[in-house]
């Protein structure tokens, strides 16, 4: 517990870390809005939800490489990621979103895996950085360190977040999404369009992560196998935060995101993800044993 | 109707040529005539796909060299050379039952390795099992060596090897500013794979025999996308080396962060920093970190099949059109170790290749060459570089350096 001391003799430690969690949290947020809303509407869990993070950085990257800024890979990943999005859904999603939750799994799984496979065949399997130029501002006389691109990226959590929440409450289209996830069948009663809300829904969560994959990129670094901890972080943050919470996918994200530094910290980097683990059981069981309690109220 | 019948008939030609194709490669293999048949199983496609083709091209332009120089003498016969290559798919399990199928269905006498000491431990079995010599250079695991095979020849220096001589070049430099290594602090950070905690436990056995102190120990998860809670303790126990394994992915992001959250360890030393191409890609934030290496083309090793290590790399450059990673250099080493093994032998009895090969005991550009009892390399040192204005400059050892080290190391601001 050496490192737990080091905290307490140095708490200026503790800020570094919290700050470091909370900004690498928001991208997490940023991959975790998506997943909320593609399976609070569509009853799918996608499982494909890194591999669109990892093409979203291959984006950012290629502008790089272009010689173009790479935070003009955000927007331009969104928009193709959109594009790439819609084709999915068109191609493969449709066919699965009213079937068993098990088949929809099976289906983006296998999704994930071809991503990943074409990624290694056409973009390489080497890691790339796209870098942004950006500094680091110091504080504390250089004891606290914080990069410029994650705060940016902080911003654009939020951002991104708060059009989300105005889309989905005010807009023609953010108001049939909600329809939908409520109940399809009187949606559809009402003449709304439901496999286009699907597509809409999928192909939105699709630019949120190609967004979120472009800091990725900027951030630290991209490859084709980057995915998977991206789709098990955000799967995390969903079933902690309830489906199409957006506040509380954003406040759960940064939550782990601090927790996941602090856990790296003290245990060491080995028990990093396994500390995260441990928590959700933890959360989960706790709040069943809440939520029975509250029945019993009820009852 | 009419497409299903054409389909059919396609259908059959095609697995009647697929036959036929492979009847010819066994009957060639078999037959001998004037060529010897080499297999391999490489990773085309996965995640090694990229020094799954080093790999290839390094055995190569190997083959293409010895060929043009008109190929192998063996008891007054001349023979070309020639590899069937497999995909492996970067999967252990796969590269096992390739190497089954060439040996037994190519009929296959003599295997060149393939990329990962993860691969190189799944074929080992089998090349034992069927007594066919194995010559690698891209296995480093130190176990390979542990299990007592007969037939496994790597030739290039084990994984234990790879950050060693940086704990001894730093106790040098200590020494020269009057420091005693005794009380020089370790921290390091290593992915949790069988190579870099080879790599590990290299540098737990210099450090103990010079005296330093280990002061982190971080075990990085193989997906690791991010060091920033390993590096916020480094930067708060100040220690005087930072060492780190994680592949190419280990190496980008110790460079990357460590500058970005400007944590100013004097010698800072990690693998694969070429095939993470740092010094290239992030040149600034890369300079003054030492890298381990294989092999160099500015080293001055010489042989008579490629000239020195740097027109071996002109050689190669200009076949493939990208410069020589060492993973190229190793294999073609291996391609030399059997050409040379095929001459002494005086017979393509794959027993007596064998002990040919044990006895090897040559000169190439790519280093000497000499087993031991096991079957590894002792005879080449590492390399050690040291980035210096988005270039790699070789600092170590000492012998065939270009340069000193710059210590303490100079980040850029």
């Amino acid at each position: 517990m050496d490192n737990l001391r080091l905290l307490f003799d140095a708490p200026v430690l503790s800020v570094q870390l919290l700050l470091d969690g909370i900004l690498i949290g928001a991208i997490f947020a940023l991959a975790a809005y998506g997943m909320t809303l593609v399976w609070g509407v569509m009853n799918i869990i996608n499982v494909a939800q890194g591999e669109m993070v990892m093409l979203g950085g291959y984006v950012a990257f290629y502008l790089y490489k272009k010689g173009i800024h790479p935070l003009f890979g955000v927007p331009v990943a969104a928009v193709l990621l959109f594009a790439i999005g819609w084709a999915l859904y068109r191609l493969v999603i449709f066919r699965v979103v009213d079937k068993d939750l098990f088949i929809s799994i099976l289906a983006t799984f296998g999704l994930s895996i071809l991503i990943q496979q074409l990624a290694n065949e056409f973009f390489g399997a080497d890691v790339r950085t796209a870098e942004s130029g950006f500094g680091t501002y110091t504080l504390f006389s250089g004891a606290v360190t914080v990069t410029q691109i994650k705060l940016i990226a902080f911003a654009v959590a939020i951002l991104t977040g708060a059009v989300l929440l105005w889309f989905l409450r005010k807009s023609r289209m953010g108001q049939a999404i909600r329809a939908t996830a409520q109940n399809a069948r009187a949606a559809r009663v009402m003449g709304i369009d439901t496999d286009r809300v699907y597509a809409w829904t999928f192909a939105l969560n699709a630019a949120i992560c190609g967004a979120s994959g472009a800091l990725v990129a900027m951030t630290w670094i991209v490859h084709p196998y980057l995915g998977l901890p991206y789709t098990i972080r955000s799967f995390m943050i969903v079933i902690i935060a309830g489906l199409g919470n957006v506040l509380a996918v954003f406040a759960t994200a940064l939550a782990l995101g601090a927790a996941e530094n602090f856990a790296g910290f003290i245990f060491g980097a080995e028990y990093q993800a396994a500390f995260i683990f441990g928590l959700l059981v933890v959360i989960l069981v706790s709040r069943r044993v809440w939520l029975a309690r509250e029945r019993r109220y009820l009852a | 109707m009419m497409s299903t019948a054409t389909g059919k008939t396609a259908l059959a030609l095609g697995s009647a040529a697929l036959l036929l194709l492979y009847g010819a490669a066994g009957a060639l293999a078999q037959k001998g005539g004037d060529e010897i048949v080499l297999g391999a199983a490489v990773s085309l496609t996965g995640k090694y796909s990229v020094n799954g083709k080093n790999t290839k091209d390094g055995y190569d332009i190997g083959i293409k060299r010895l060929n043009e120089m008109g190929g192998v003498k063996v008891s007054g016969k001349t023979y070309k050379l020639k590899v069937v290559y497999y995909d492996d798919e970067s999967t252990p399990a796969r590269g096992a039952q390739l190497a089954e199928r060439l040996i037994n269905q190519d009929g296959v006498k003599y295997v060149l390795g393939a990329y990962s000491s993860g691969l190189t431990k799944a074929i080992a079995p089998i090349t034992e099992k069927y007594k066919v010599p194995h010559v690698e250079g891209n296995g480093a695991a130190r176990e390979l060596f542990t299990e007592g095979y007969k037939y496994l020849f790597a030739v290039l220096s084990t994984s234990d090897y790879y950050l060693r001589d940086a704990v001894n070049l730093a106790a040098e430099v200590a020494k020269e500013h009057g420091r005693d290594p005794k009380t020089m602090k370790i921290a390091m950070a290593f992915e949790n794979d069988p190579f870099s905690l080879d790599v590990r436990a290299g540098i737990v056995e210099a450090a103990n025999k010079q005296g330093m102190k280990i002061v982190i120990d971080d075990k990085l998860p193989p997906e690791i996308n991010d060091m920033a809670a390993t590096l916020t303790k480094v930067k708060a126990v100040k220690p005087d080396l930072l060492l780190v394994s994680g592949h190419e992915k280990g190496a980008t992001l110790v460079v990357r962060q460590t500058a970005e959250m400007k944590v100013d360890v004097p010698i800072v030393a990690t693998t694969h920093c070429d095939s993470a191409k740092i010094a290239e890609n992030l040149s600034k934030l890369a300079e003054g970190v030492l890298c381990a290496s294989q092999w160099d083309r500015k080293l001055s090793y010489k042989d008579k099949w490629f000239g020195s290590a740097d027109d071996y790399a002109k050689a190669f450059e200009k076949e493939f059109k990208y410069p020589a990673p060492y993973q190229a250099a190793e294999s073609t080493a291996s391609v030399l170790v059997f050409a040379d093994a095929f001459q002494r032998a005086g017979s393509l009895d794959p027993e007596k290749v064998r002990d040919a090969i044990a006895k090897t005991d040559i000169m190439t550009f790519f280093g000497p060459i000499k087993f031991d009892e096991t079957g590894k390399n002792t005879a080449k040192p590492m390399v050690l570089y040291q980035v210096r204005g988005g270039d790699y400059k070789v600092v170590a050892p000492t012998q065939w350096a270009e340069t000193k080290m710059v210590y303490p190391r100079k980040m850029s601001q």
